[in-house]
């Protein structure tokens, strides 16, 4: 046995002359493959590095030995070393005359440089000169290279030569002329925008392969620009026929499907065009209508035509028709036990109940199984359904879910993603305020740091309003229901500082608003926060501000203020503070409590957060000292307008926020500091929403206008403002939250529509259930099923009765799904071993149950040669359906039989199934019979190979591996 | 668009990378490291594809196939078709298996440049060109007829180049 391994190897290395690399690189490759750490692997490429700054540095180097030294640097460097030192060497390969050392310089300067390299000026040239150059493969090296290395400023200097390159009688040539020109368009649209029409021109190219290519720049020009390319669609639908018509060469046929990739690029691009244009979507109808019915369900290209089909049904005007045909196809998608057929489609239906709802239903059951799937990715698919089609009637379920799911995942990113889809949901169709603060609390409590703080003012501003409607006694309910969950939770061990940040400023308001909590017990617990976060100053300036509206509504309310002791050090400990923020605020509290009850309770009412500010913005308050300074001899104020006479305030303004970056120079004078308002200047009276900013030097006029600015612009306006805004707020909580009263009033409002739908949409679905009752088939457990009933509106009864007819159809598909789906690749590998076995004269024996005969084997290597030919998976596929007895499951599997032997009819096939069967069975036989040139021989040779070198460190024999190669 | 190509085997070693956006190598390895931590916490009998936006930013998709030792793996943007690139991928195996006959990881390893001659023919500048294998493989004797060509005036003589030429 040893011996016929030394053999195997002997043979292999023979034969394999592929290998030309020197010894050198062998070993280094074996060397590598044997590392048993990544600090050893990191030692034998430092090593090797040092080996190669020796040798590329020698003088006189043999261009060949050149070549090899510079493939081993793109090695090195794919390895994560530096190779900076050779890129000047790759850099002069490309200069040489030899097309293989020239091609190989390419490659690696592809690999090693970016567009902005220092290097590339010394390329420019070389590349200019290949353009031209005689050798088409030297000219599409250098185009390569184009895609790669030009950036902005040197595409004039290529830009002449690429578009000549358009009419270049190689093919070859014109489809990466094509894509350079498509690489600039990325890059600088402004540059190539005169040379678009050639994307349209290359359309009509006589080979498939340009045309195909020049669909990828058309999808990304068709995609920024829909209405230039309408008076297109009639050729895209004309191509799209033809190559479904089998009218482009064999050579495209992939899996027996007709050029699949270029109809799934020319769907892509019908999907953008039709988009709500019907008179351009009905063109499509027809050949949409056609390819569905063409396209081979069992296998993975097909399926891909079929996904990409509902993709354009789901975006173009809709059509009842294709519409079924969509939901038939999606059905199937999820009927599969393919993970990748079912992920599709979840995905489609995604699209696809965006016009027509109705259809999740008949899938609940498929879709509850998916987010139940050990498989990562398809429950996430899953989850973005569910978001897309959350109602005021699923919303908790679904909420609780993804909080469930949040909660056990670790992926930072993700998580991120999915508490701000619970938290978008559940502002939106919260069936109560409870529930909404459980689910606030339960998003900051397991990704309190991954939220956008905005989302906890927000929930403040929430808490402070209620929902909006007038009454007082449900919204204090909630306070004093949200107090209590946050006490509790203050026992927690390690609380989100966002979280934390919340929980004091709702204390703080809200703690002693009922009278359920002294002041003391709420100071201590406040005292207690600070102290266990004592070096989160944003969580400590929260507590303190809190500590002081309570002291402030003690006093107001008569009572006798007594510090803790643990509060008085925190205090003690907060004037001495570095950070001024919190020192400021420390004398705040110190002298807050020292006021008298009157002047307490006007600067800090309670429960006033959201009350307005009145605002006097024509600061009238001050006109009696501005008359006395008048009369005193001073200027009068004359107004921004007159005197530069030309920009009016408003545009003052913008270009204070968004026009600076724009201009080169900013005449206007710079933004003040912001200021803080002081609580205690006067408000005057004048309400009104709109606001004229005073770009007046002064510092009191100014702090006025930059803390109101949120009211008159929209939420979405200017974050950035509102943000401070909100950061105003920790200090004087009432004034700041005045502002943004009517957005929040807006989303309660919403709310309060939510819930009135609830009713609503309750009624519909559950009559449309009615209808689908009939359609259920599985027996299922109680649990899913109220899953699913939770999930899509419905009771438990919606499972009762599964309908006869399907039940026989479920079973079948499903077996022959089976045989099709589990692990191709090993399918094919046993197969092909049966086929091996076979003497090669017994062609025409090759029946469908060739595969079935043969127990499956498991040879990992034999996976490798397995995907030689594919193709067979359809053979079995067929195959499996004979061997099902059932009627309905041979009628749906017909397509994928009868396509084999282009028959279309489907009525017919049914009586002809045998018959279809087998020609289906023998030609894939066939045709991997005759396909099959490498053998088990050659395929065991490279296994000991591989294995001896190291790749797979089980069995090194390096002693032997030298003999051979000496 | 494509943004990415990497062949690594199942122990996590490279055997091919190439970014069609340019990415400074310590990138590149790290996005490879992330890549490898994601595919290898993978059961057997799940789909092919990977949420890939938490390694490579918004909009982007994964797709791998597991073959013997090697896993290759595809990363693109919402302007392709996850199950088409699977078939891509599938494609690009077939035809490394056409070129190099039976290829085993060794191959990717040794005719490095010709895998990335493969890739080049296949995908230009991030956008797939050519989707028949036939039609690569085509390109690619002609490639290597040129060259063994050119090579054989300029560089060796007659005696050295008998055994280079397979």
């Amino acid at each position: 046995m040893e011996q016929l391994k030394t053999i195997g190897r002997e043979l292999a290395m023979g034969s394999q002359g592929g290998f030309y690399q020197s010894k050198e690189f062998l070993d280094l490759v074996k060397s590598i493959g044997e590392a048993r750490s990544k600090a050893e692997e990191d030692r034998i490429v430092l090593g090797e590095i040092e080996t190669l700054k020796r040798r590329v540095s020698e003088p006189d180097i043999p261009k060949r030995k050149m070549k090899e030294y510079i493939l081993r640097l793109v090695y090195v460097e794919m390895l994560g070393h530096d190779a900076s030192f050779g890129y000047i060497h790759a850099v002069k390969m490309t200069h040489d005359d030899s097309l293989l050392v020239k091609r190989t310089g390419y490659l690696a300067v592809t690999l090693f440089l970016n567009e902005d390299h220092d290097l590339i000026i010394l390329i420019v040239n070389t590349i200019q000169k290949d353009l031209k150059s005689d050798n088409y493969l030297v000219v599409c090296a250098a185009l390569n290279a184009v895609c790669k290395l030009i950036n902005e400023e040197t595409i004039p200097a290529v830009l002449p030569q690429v578009v000549d390159l358009l009419a270049h009688p190689k093919e070859a040539v014109r489809k990466k002329a094509i894509m350079a020109l498509h690489r600039f368009y990325q890059k600088s649209p402004s540059s190539v925008s005169h040379l678009v029409s050639n994307f349209r021109k290359r359309l009509c190219d006589n080979d498939p392969g340009v045309m195909g290519a020049t669909l990828c720049p058309l999808f990304e020009l068709v995609s920024t620009d829909v209405n230039s390319y309408k008076d297109l669609v009639i050729s895209f639908v004309s191509i799209l026929k033809q190559v479904a018509e089998r009218r482009l060469p064999k050579a495209y046929d992939y899996h027996q499907m007709p050029a699949p990739f270029i109809q799934i690029k020319l769907l892509k691009i019908l999907a953008l065009l039709g988009s709500g244009d019907k008179q351009a979507s009905e063109n499509m109808y027809t050949v949409v209508g056609d390819i569905f019915r063409k396209c081979d369900s069992s296998s993975n290209i097909g399926n891909a035509v079929l996904y990409e089909c509902i993709c354009c049904v789901s975006s173009i005007y809709p059509n009842p028709k294709l519409l079924e045909s969509a939901a038939d196809a999606i059905s199937r998608f999820l009927k599969s036990d393919s993970h990748n057929l079912k992920y599709m489609g979840i995905d489609a239906l995604g699209r696809l109940i965006k016009i027509s709802p109705e259809i999740a239903e008949q899938h609940q059951l498929a879709v509850i199984d998916c987010l139940e799937d050990p498989d990562d990715t398809l429950k996430r698919k899953t989850f973005e359904l569910l978001y897309k089609m959350t109602k005021s009637t699923n919303v908790e379920v679904i909420v609780d879910r993804m909080i469930d799911y949040m909660i056990s995942i670790n992926d930072n990113h993700y998580k991120t993603e999915i508490a701000s889809r619970c938290v978008e949901l559940a502002e939106q169709f919260a069936p109560s305020n409870q529930w909404f603060i459980q689910i606030m609390n339960k998003v900051f409590e397991h990704a309190g740091d991954l939220v956008n703080i905005k989302v906890a003012h927000n929930l403040m501003r929430l808490i402070a309003e209620g929902f909006g409607e007038d009454d007082d006694s449900a919204d204090s309910q909630l306070r004093s229901s949200a107090v209590d969950s946050y006490l509790h939770i203050l026992g927690e061990p390690k609380i989100p500082s966002v979280f934390l940040q919340l929980i004091c400023w709702v204390l703080g308001e809200y703690g002693t608003a009922d009278g359920k909590y002294s002041a003391s017990y709420i100071t201590g617990k406040l005292s207690d926060v600070a102290e266990a976060y004592s070096n989160d100053e944003t969580v400590k300036a929260y507590a303190v501000t809190a500590l002081m509206k309570i002291y402030a509504f003690e006093i107001a309310a008569g009572r006798k203020v007594d510090m803790l002791p643990e509060c008085q050090s925190l205090m003690e400990q907060f004037l001495a503070s570095h950070s001024t923020d919190l020192q400021q605020r420390a004398y705040e509290l110190q002298a807050v409590i020292g006021l008298d009850a009157h002047a307490v309770e006007s600067i800090m009412p309670s429960d006033a957060s959201c009350e307005d500010i009145e605002v006097d913005k024509a600061l009238s308050f001050l006109n009696g000292y501005i008359q006395d300074s008048i009369e005193k001899g001073a200027q009068p104020y004359i107004p921004e307008s007159e005197r530069s006479g030309m920009l009016n305030i408003s545009n003052f303004r913008n270009q204070d926020h968004h026009g600076a970056s724009s201009h080169g120079l900013k005449f206007e004078a710079y933004e003040l500091p912001k200021q803080t308002v002081q609580s205690r200047i006067p408000p005057a009276t004048l309400a009104s929403t709109e606001f004229v900013p005073v770009p007046e030097p002064m510092s009191v006029r100014e702090s006025y206008p930059t803390t109101i600015v949120p009211s008159a612009s929209s939420d979405a306006e200017s974050t950035e403002l509102k943000l401070r805004l909100d950061g105003v707020q920790k200090k004087w909580g009432r004034q700041t939250h005045s502002p943004a009263t009517s957005t929040s009033s807006s989303t309660s409002k919403k709310t309060v529509n939510g819930i009135k739908q609830v009713d609503g949409s309750n009624t519909s679905n559950s009559s449309t259930w009615e209808t689908y009752d009939s359609r259920k088939h599985v027996e299922i457990n109680s649990e899913k099923q109220k899953l699913a009933a939770s999930l899509f509106g419905g009771s438990s009864k919606t499972e009762k009765k599964p309908a006869t007819g399907h039940k026989i159809s479920k079973p079948s598909s499903h077996m022959v799904e089976k045989s099709h789906v589990r692990k191709s690749s090993m399918e094919i590998a046993s197969e092909k071993k049966a086929l091996v076995h076979q003497p090669p004269d017994l062609l025409d024996f090759g029946e469908p149950t060739v595969q079935s005969s043969d127990p499956p084997s498991v040879d990992p290597f034999k996976e490798l040669e397995g995907l030689l030919e594919p193709t067979t998976q359809l053979g079995s596929t067929a195959a499996a359906a004979t061997n099902s007895p059932d009627i309905m499951g041979l009628f749906t599997e017909t397509p994928g039989g009868t396509h084999n032997k282009d028959d279309s009819d489907i009525l017919s096939s049914l009586s002809k199934q045998p018959v279809t069967n087998m020609v289906g069975g023998a030609t894939s036989t066939q045709v991997a019979q005759s396909s099959k040139g490498p053998n088990r021989k050659d395929s065991l040779e490279k296994d000991s190979l591989v294995r001896q070198m190291g790749v797979t460190p089980s069995s090194p024999n390096p002693n032997l591996f030298k003999d051979l190669l000496g | 668009m494509i943004k990415a190509v990497m062949v690594m085997n199942t122990q996590g070693k490279t055997r091919l990378a190439k970014f069609y956006e340019y990415l400074p190598v310590e990138k590149q390895q790290e996005l490879i490291r992330g890549v490898f931590a994601v595919l290898c916490s993978r059961a057997e009998n799940v789909s092919n594809f990977i949420d890939a936006e938490s390694i490579f930013g918004p909009d982007s998709r994964l797709v791998y196939k597991h073959f013997a030792t090697l896993y290759f793996v595809f990363v693109f943007d919402s302007s392709e078709n996850e199950l088409a690139v699977l078939d891509l991928i599938q494609v690009f195996v077939e035809t490394l298996d056409k070129c190099f006959q039976n290829v085993c990881e060794l191959d990717i390893v040794f005719g490095y440049s010709k895998v990335h001659t493969i890739l080049d023919e296949m995908i230009f500048g991030g956008q797939v060109v050519e989707t028949s294998s036939s039609e690569i493989m085509k390109a690619i004797e002609e490639i290597s007829k040129l060259e063994a060509a050119s090579n054989a005036i300029t560089l060796i003589p007659k005696s050295a180049s008998g055994w280079r030429s397979r």
